[in-house]
C-alpha cells in the first residue's frame, strides 16, 4: 500500500481521521449496534401472565422454531426468493445487455423508463398495482367487462404471492439493470476489438466476455435481492387492506414479528423472530458470496 | 421491501484506489453506445418496447385515473379518461381534505428528507473521507463492524429500535424517524471509493506542509473534489428517506407527524374501517402528487446517478 506509507511519512494526525469518522460511528452505535444488543437481550425474556417479565433463556427461540406460523412465513419468502429473484435479475440482465449492445433504437429512453419505478415509493407502487389488480375499479374488472371473461383478481390467496412478486419486480428491475449496465460499461474496449478480430458472434461475446466481466455485480445484486426477499414486509403489509383474506398475520416472518410486537405485545418472541431471520439471511448471503467468489477464482 | 443498497466488500473486493492510474484511465474511456458500425435491431427494439410498456403502464394508469371522479373510477375503463376531467378538482380536494393534512405530510416528508438524507450524506462523506485518507487505530475494526452489521436486514432492526426508542421516550417524535435514517452504509462505501479515487494524497500533503488545519484541508481542498459523489449519495439517501415506510409506520402514532407514504396508506385504509370515508380518488391523486418531486429530481440529475453508480459499487 504505497499511499499508506506516504501518509505515514508525512506524519498525518491520526486523531483527525478518528474525528472525521466519529459522527458516523456514534450514530451507527446508537441505531445499529444498540438495537441488536437490545434485541438479543429482549429475546431472553418473556412477559408471563403470572410472574410478569421473566428470564426464560432460549425458550422464545424454541417456541418460534416449533411454531408452524414461522415456517409458513419462511416458506413464503423462500418460494418468493426462488421464483421472483431469478425472473427479476434475468429481466434486468436482458435489458442491460440490450442497451449495452448498441443495437437499440432509443436506448437512453429505455434506460430511463425502466429505472423510473425505482423512484416510486413502495406504498404508491403497491397501491397502484393493488388497484389495478382489483375487480372493483381495476384493470381486471375493465378487461372482464370488455371481453366478457371472468378472470379472478390476482389478489386471491393462491395468487397473491405472485401478485406481490410482480410489484417487487416492477420496482427493482431498473435498479438492478443499472448496476449491470454500469458494470458492462467498465469492460475495456480492447476486449471487444479482439473478439471481433477473432470473428466471435454477439452471443459468444456475451457469454465469453460480458457475463464473466460483470460476475461481481451479479453476485452483489443476488445478495441484495436475497436480503430484500427475507425482509419482505411493505408490499404484503399494504396489500392486506385490499386483500385481507389472502394475506395472513404471519404471511412473512417480518409481518409476524410486527404483529407479535404491536398486536400481541410479545416483544421477546418478536425479537427472537428478528434475530432468527437475521441469522438465516446472513448465512444464505454468505453462501452465495462464497459460491460467487469460488467461480471468480476458477 | 426496501431498496437494496450496495454494500462494500460483499464480494471481497477492495475499493479500486490501489489500481494504477493508467489502467483506471483506460477503463474510464467511455465506449460509445452503438458505434457507427453497428446496425440497429428492430426485433430487439420491439422486445425492449414491451419492457418499457410494462414499466410505464402503472404510471400511465395513475396519471389517467387521477383525472377521474370517484364515480368514474368505478364505472369507466381503467386505461382511458372518464367523462369528466377532474384532475384539478381532485388536486384541490387532496390539498383541502382533513384541514389540509396532505400539505402537513408533505412538509414532514421534506423535513425527514432534509435532516435524514442530508445528515446521512454528511456523516457518510466525513466517514468515507476518514477511511479513504487516514490510517488510524481502529480503522480496520470500524470497517469490519459496519460490513458485518450490514448483513442484518434493516427491517429486522426496526422493531428492536422501536422498543429501545420507546424506553427513552422519543417514539412518536420526528427524531425517531430521523435518527435511524442518518446511517447509510451504501453512502459510506460510495464516499470511501470516491474519496480514494478523486483526492490525490499529494494534495493533502501539500496543504499540510502549508500549515492548514485538517478541517480546513477537508473543507477547502477535498470537499470540492467530492462534489459528484456527494450529489449521488444525496440522491439515493433522498429516495430511501422519501420512500421510507416501515420505520415511520412503527414509530409514529400522531397523524400530524406522518410522512406522505404513511398518510396515503392511512387514507386508503379508511375505506375498510367501519364508518370510514372511502376516498380512492384522493388516494390516487395524492399518490401522483407524491411521486412527481422524486421523478423530477431523477430526470434533472441523470448525469449524477448514472455516473455515480458506475464510479462506485460495481467497478470491477
Amino acid at each position: 500500500m504505497t499511499s499508506t506509507t506516504r501518509i505515514r511519512r508525512a506524519g498525518a494526525p491520526r486523531v483527525a481521521g478518528l474525528g472525521f469518522l466519529a459522527p458516523f460511528a456514534i450514530v451507527f452505535a446508537l441505531v445499529f449496534l444498540a438495537p441488536i444488543a437490545y434485541a438479543l437481550f429482549l429475546s431472553l425474556f418473556a412477559d408471563r401472565l403470572v410472574g410478569g417479565v421473566q428470564f426464560v433463556g432460549l425458550d422464545n427461540f424454541a417456541r418460534i422454531l416449533g411454531d408452524a406460523r414461522f415456517w409458513s412465513g419462511v416458506g413464503n419468502v423462500v418460494l418468493f426468493l426462488l421464483v421472483q429473484v431469478p425472473i427479476m435479475l434475468f429481466l434486468s440482465l436482458l435489458v442491460a445487455l440490450a442497451i449495452d449492445s448498441g443495437r437499440l433504437h432509443g436506448a437512453a429512453f429505455v434506460r430511463l423508463s425502466v429505472f423510473l419505478p425505482y423512484a416510486v415509493p413502495a406504498v404508491v407502487a403497491t397501491l397502484m398495482w393493488g388497484f389495478m389488480y382489483g375487480d372493483r375499479f381495476g384493470l381486471v374488472r375493465s378487461f372482464n367487462e370488455i371481453l366478457g371473461t371472468s378472470i379472478a383478481s390476482p389478489l386471491a390467496p393462491d395468487t397473491v404471492l405472485a401478485a406481490i412478486g410482480n410489484i417487487v419486480t416492477w420496482q427493482f428491475v431498473g435498479y438492478n439493470m443499472l448496476i449491470f449496465f454500469a458494470a458492462l460499461r467498465t469492460v475495456p474496449t480492447s476486449l471487444y476489438e479482439a473478439a471481433e478480430i477473432d470473428g466471435a458472434g454477439e452471443l459468444r461475446v456475451i457469454t465469453a466476455i460480458k457475463l464473466p466481466a460483470i460476475r461481481g455485480a451479479l453476485v452483489i445484486a443476488t445478495i441484495f435481492s436475497i436480503i430484500g426477499s427475507f425482509q419482505l414486509f411493505n408490499e404484503p403489509s399494504i396489500l392486506r387492506n385490499l386483500a385481507p383474506n389472502a394475506i395472513t398475520s404471519y404471511f412473512t416472518p417480518n409481518i409476524w414479528a410486527y404483529e407479535l410486537s404491536f398486536s400481541g405485545q410479545q416483544q421477546g418472541l418478536a425479537a427472537a423472530v428478528a434475530i432468527l431471520m437475521g441469522i438465516l439471511t446472513a448465512v444464505i448471503a454468505y453462501l452465495v458470496q462464497l459460491r460467487g467468489m469460488r467461480k471468480e477464482q476458477r | 421491501m426496501s431498496a437494496p443498497v450496495i454494500v462494500p466488500g460483499v464480494t471481497g473486493r477492495r475499493p479500486s484506489s490501489l489500481r494504477p492510474t493508467s489502467e483506471r484511465a483506460h477503463r474510464r474511456r467511455a465506449r460509445a453506445v452503438g458505434g457507427p458500425r453497428k446496425r440497429r435491431s428492430v426485433l430487439l427494439t420491439i422486445a425492449m418496447a414491451v419492457v418499457v410498456i410494462y414499466t410505464l403502464l402503472p404510471l400511465v394508469w395513475l396519471l389517467i385515473n387521477a383525472t377521474k371522479t370517484q364515480a368514474d373510477l368505478f364505472s369507466t375503463f381503467g386505461l382511458w379518461f372518464g367523462g369528466e376531467f377532474a384532475l384539478f378538482d381532485n388536486i384541490g380536494r387532496v390539498l383541502a381534505y382533513g384541514d389540509g393534512i396532505f400539505g402537513r405530510w408533505l412538509l414532514n416528508t421534506l423535513l425527514y428528507v432534509v435532516l435524514g438524507a442530508g445528515g446521512a450524506t454528511l456523516l457518510a462523506t466525513l466517514g468515507g473521507y476518514a477511511i479513504a485518507k487516514f490510517r488510524f487505530r481502529g480503522r480496520t475494526a470500524a470497517i469490519a463492524v459496519v460490513l458485518g452489521a450490514v448483513a442484518i436486514p434493516g427491517t429486522a432492526l426496526a422493531v428492536p429500535t422501536f422498543l429501545m426508542f420507546a424506553r427513552i421516550g422519543i417514539t412518536d417524535t420526528p427524531l425517531a424517524v430521523i435518527l435511524p435514517s442518518l446511517i447509510s452504509p451504501f453512502g459510506l462505501y460510495l464516499m470511501w471509493v470516491f474519496a480514494s479515487e478523486s483526492i490525490p494524497d499529494e494534495l493533502i500533503e501539500a496543504a499540510r506542509v502549508d500549515g492548514a488545519s485538517e478541517l480546513r484541508i477537508f473543507r477547502s481542498v477535498c470537499l470540492p473534489l467530492l462534489g459528484p459523489g456527494i450529489v449521488t449519495v444525496l440522491l439515493f439517501t433522498t429516495v430511501a428517506t422519501w420512500n421510507n415506510y416501515f420505520l415511520p409506520l412503527i414509530m409514529l402514532r400522531n397523524p400530524d407527524w406522518y410522512p406522505l407514504t404513511i398518510g396515503l396508506n392511512a387514507w386508503n385504509n379508511q375505506a375498510t374501517t367501519a364508518g370510514g370515508d372511502a376516498i380512492f380518488d384522493l388516494v390516487i391523486t395524492g399518490s401522483l402528487l407524491a411521486i412527481i418531486p422524486l421523478i423530477a429530481l431523477f430526470l434533472l440529475l441523470q448525469r449524477f446517478w448514472q455516473s455515480g453508480l458506475a464510479a462506485g459499487s460495481v467497478k470491477e
